[in-house]
């Protein structure tokens, strides 16, 4: 899908938990996110300690975004 | 003596090149071109090529209905015993030709059927799972090689003989699975192979992965705070009942919904319907699939331009690779038409 979506001209970035898939299936900008049932979120967090973890995976997000990359690029910092 | 008719183009009957590829069907008795070869092969096992049909590769092509009628009865005359088309190599009307009548003939006259061509001809992606097609080299330089590998195939197929794995027997894998009892266990044999690939020695997959292609990446967004993000994601996210009924498992559809004037995802309001992974966390607060919480907070803040309306979800569990693409080329079509900027895949 999201390879379609890139191909049609749209800057697309991935947040996955399972990061080799998107890398073997061929993203080109990747955010690793935090577990499988819950890729934004901890459950053992707080409200609002949970929301800042979602934030901050977003910023990277958007920051993937914003960078331009000539080849598949995990933004994990 | 086992009949056999065989079925080449044109250009292989020595009637002409390009300019005679509108050759309207015509059967021959006994060989033409290349069945000679494949009949002196033939004949050490009781099989004879009784009659050659010969068709333009573009009359085939351009009148696929009536050519199969017209080539069927002429096949149908000679009461063959197994039908032969090609080798075709890599020329792609031809293989699609040979793949169609081999078919065809199989279909109505219900007798065993092959066809010959390089593994990159287009014919080989259409027939493939319903025909035995050897695998030949890419051009007519493979002729010596492709003749008798047709000829053994078409001795057993003709004969009902068992026939041996793909790899063996020289034709293309159809796709179809047949189960068996292995010698070992699967996991010796799993540590075998990597104990094989770790000391970088030749190893035989028993599954081969999939090729993926590449896509250019896309420049980076210019200006993220006038950007309109648009969320997308294969975590199954959807309003709570699921009423477009999105399968749990190797979804059909995907579906659009409108998230205007929603400022957050919560249990009563949405869920998630993946059947992959533990849904528990995810119907609690669907955010943590689908970040519309946080994107709302940036649109606010001005670090956005806007969160666009409707976000995109499908199920990724199970759900094959060809559908993936065609949900991903239409939601392509319509976020493009609404102006969006970029998009966030969210996947789990």
């Amino acid at each position: 899908m999201l390879k379609e979506i890139e191909r049609a001209g749209l800057p697309i970035v991935h947040m996955c938990t399972i990061v080799p898939i998107s890398l073997t299936v061929g993203a080109n900008r990747i955010v690793p996110t935090i577990a499988i049932p819950h890729p934004l979120g901890n459950p053992a967090l707080d409200a609002k300690d949970e929301f800042e973890l979602r934030y901050h995976l977003v910023e990277k997000a958007l920051k993937a975004l914003q960078t331009p990359v000539d080849t598949q690029t995990v933004f994990d910092k | 003596m086992i009949k056999v008719v065989h079925y080449i183009n044109q250009f292989y009957a020595g009637i002409g090149g390009e300019e005679k590829a509108d050759f309207k069907p015509e059967v021959r008795e006994g060989v033409v071109g290349p069945g000679m070869g494949l009949n002196g092969l033939l004949k050490k096992e009781d099989m004879e090529i009784v009659a050659t049909v010969i068709c333009g590769d573009s009359y085939f092509n351009e009148n696929l209905e009536e050519a199969k009628v017209e080539i069927l009865d002429m096949v149908k005359k000679y009461s063959p015993d197994i039908f032969i088309a090609g080798p075709a190599f890599n020329a792609g009307r031809y293989g699609v030709a040979c793949g169609a009548i081999a078919k065809e003939v199989s279909e109505k006259l219900n007798i065993p059927v092959l066809t010959a061509m390089y593994v990159e001809n287009p014919g080989v992606d259409i027939y493939k799972k319903y025909l035995y097609i050897v695998e030949t080299r890419n051009s007519a330089v493979g002729m010596r090689d492709a003749l008798p590998k047709i000829a053994n195939l078409a001795v057993k197929l003709a004969k009902g003989l068992e026939l041996g794995t793909p790899a063996v027997e020289g034709f293309i894998e159809r796709g179809i699975r047949k189960n068996f009892f292995a010698a070992e266990r699967g996991s010796k044999r799993a540590v075998d192979m990597l104990i094989k690939k770790l000391k970088g020695e030749e190893f035989v997959t028993e599954f081969k992965m999939p090729v993926f292609d590449r896509v250019d990446p896309m420049p980076p967004v210019v200006d993220i705070t006038k950007a309109k993000i648009a969320l997308v994601t294969s975590g199954g996210t959807v309003p709570k009942g699921n009423t477009d009924h999105i399968e749990s498992s190797n979804a059909s559809k995907f579906g659009k919904y409108d998230i205007e004037g929603v400022m957050d995802l919560t249990a009563e309001t949405y869920e998630t319907a993946h059947g992959g992974y533990d849904p528990t966390y995810a119907n609690i607060d669907s955010d943590r699939v689908l970040p519309v919480d946080v994107l709302r907070k940036m649109e606010k803040e001005g670090k956005i331009g806007s969160l666009h309306r409707y976000f995109y979800t499908t199920v990724g569990n199970g759900t094959a690779v060809a559908s993936a693409k065609k949900f991903g080329e239409a939601i392509a079509k319509e976020l493009l038409a609404d102006g969006v900027t970029a998009v966030i895949l969210t996947s789990t």
